[in-house]
């Protein structure tokens, strides 16, 4: 797969995996209210996702479709974030995870509307209004959970200083992304940290949370190299199309 | 590059007219009371080369599982007033809910759903002092409120 076809298969992982797992909230979430909230951001990650695969099947070119896509590759042929496929944990950690996947998702979304890629283009333009959305939900979860009593602060403010280290993978720059952004189909991811961390200092000081300082990772999802949450992840989501190929509703 | 693509043409002003008629039949499945034009996701109306009649739609909500309904539902109409009709998908510019037609927005508060716009008006007693409960409701396009005056809760249409 070209470097093109690679940057567009990373957003749709992505989307993807996240999807997934905000799913597995259905019936679980602790009001009605979340429940819908984590479900409806849910489809709005999958409606995205379902194009971009289909999109990176095309350039491929080689006649796999978004279903051949999602459902039929391996743990290490899937290029997410690694910050997406972590586990749900308690509503905390989700709405952390969420919280730092929107904003970077909002940032990388604007950058995207000038794609030369019409399609990646389009997908952008629509789905920044979602993004911002999103965002606002988890970014309100946040300073109401941060800000809320001691109990909560502590729990989210655990979560963040367990997440936060993933981020650094949202911002580091690789070979696919270098020629993504040289063909001006991408953006280099480097270049959106600055609008995020000062999205993400806003809210953490409206939430009464500090940034931790630290940031490293062992993973490196983006290339294939996940953690150890993925191929669970994959085995749950891919095991009814894998047992009956081909069926249809 | 080789010979350039046949142009589509617009249809006449009568068989517009009467694709006009017959789409505004076509409902919402979940808010049956808006039709796809109401809704405004019918973005073009042209004749291919082939023939065929040729329907541009937006999708409203990236994940909104009724679009695939909405599709199906614009082609059974068309086919069954003698169209031969294909759909084509069209993502750019985005469907926004700015689009919804002046009518739309009105059925909608009939309907006892607030139409988009700040501030939400309950659209039982009209009061403009209403406060959101959840940014997320019953399906993708809607929110859920709760009027301050009469006290009654009711759906907000999303603005996206």
């Amino acid at each position: 797969m070209t470097p093109h076809g690679r940057y567009v298969l990373r957003l749709a992982d992505t989307n993807l995996v996240l999807a997934q797992r905000l799913g597995e909230w259905v019936g679980h979430a602790p009001a009605l209210e979340e429940d819908l909230g984590l479900a409806n951001v849910s489809l709005d990650l999958l409606g995205q996702a379902r194009l971009l695969l289909a999109h990176a099947g095309q350039l491929e070119g080689r006649g796999r479709d978004e279903d051949a896509l999602a459902f039929l590759r391996e743990e290490s042929e899937f290029y997410n974030l690694t910050l997406v496929e972590q586990p749900n944990g308690n509503f905390g950690d989700t709405i952390v995870r969420q919280f730092l996947f929107d904003a970077w998702q909002l940032g990388t979304y604007e950058a995207l509307r000038g794609s030369t890629d019409a399609t990646l283009a389009a997908v952008a333009a629509k789905g920044r209004g979602e993004a911002a959305y999103h965002l606002r939900y988890s970014g309100g979860w946040l300073v109401r959970l941060g800000d809320g009593t001691s109990e909560s602060h502590a729990r989210v403010a655990e979560s963040l200083a367990r997440l936060w280290p993933l981020t650094r993978e949202l911002f580091d720059d690789d070979d696919v992304d270098r020629a993504a952004a040289e063909a001006g189909i991408g953006v280099l991811p480097s270049t959106l940290e600055p609008a995020f961390a000062a999205r993400v200092d806003r809210t953490l000081g409206e939430a009464t949370l500090a940034r931790p300082a630290v940031a490293w990772f062992n993973w490196y999802g983006k290339q294939g190299r996940h953690s150890e949450h993925l191929g669970y992840l994959l085995a749950e989501m891919q095991s009814l199309h894998r047992a009956h190929p081909g069926a249809t509703w | 590059m080789g010979a350039q693509a046949p142009v589509a043409i617009a249809p006449s002003p009568e068989v517009l007219e009467r694709l006009h008629g017959i789409l505004a039949q076509v409902a919402d499945p979940e808010i049956p009371v808006l039709s796809v034009i109401d809704l405004g996701i019918v973005r073009h109306l042209s004749i291919r080369p082939d023939g065929r009649l040729e329907v541009g739609l937006s999708p409203t909500y990236s994940g909104c599982p009724a679009n695939t309904v909405i599709k199906a539902d614009v082609l059974r109409a068309l086919q069954a007033a003698g169209f031969d009709a294909v759909a084509v998908d069209v993502l750019a510019p985005p469907w926004s809910s700015d689009w919804l037609s002046e009518e739309g927005r009105r059925k909608l508060a009939a309907y006892g759903i607030a139409p988009p716009g700040a501030p939400a008006a309950c659209p039982r007693c009209g009061s403009k002092r209403t406060s959101r409960t959840s940014e997320f409701g019953s399906t993708p396009c809607k929110a859920l409120y709760r009027c301050d005056a009469c006290l009654e809760p009711f759906d907000y249409f999303k603005c996206i």
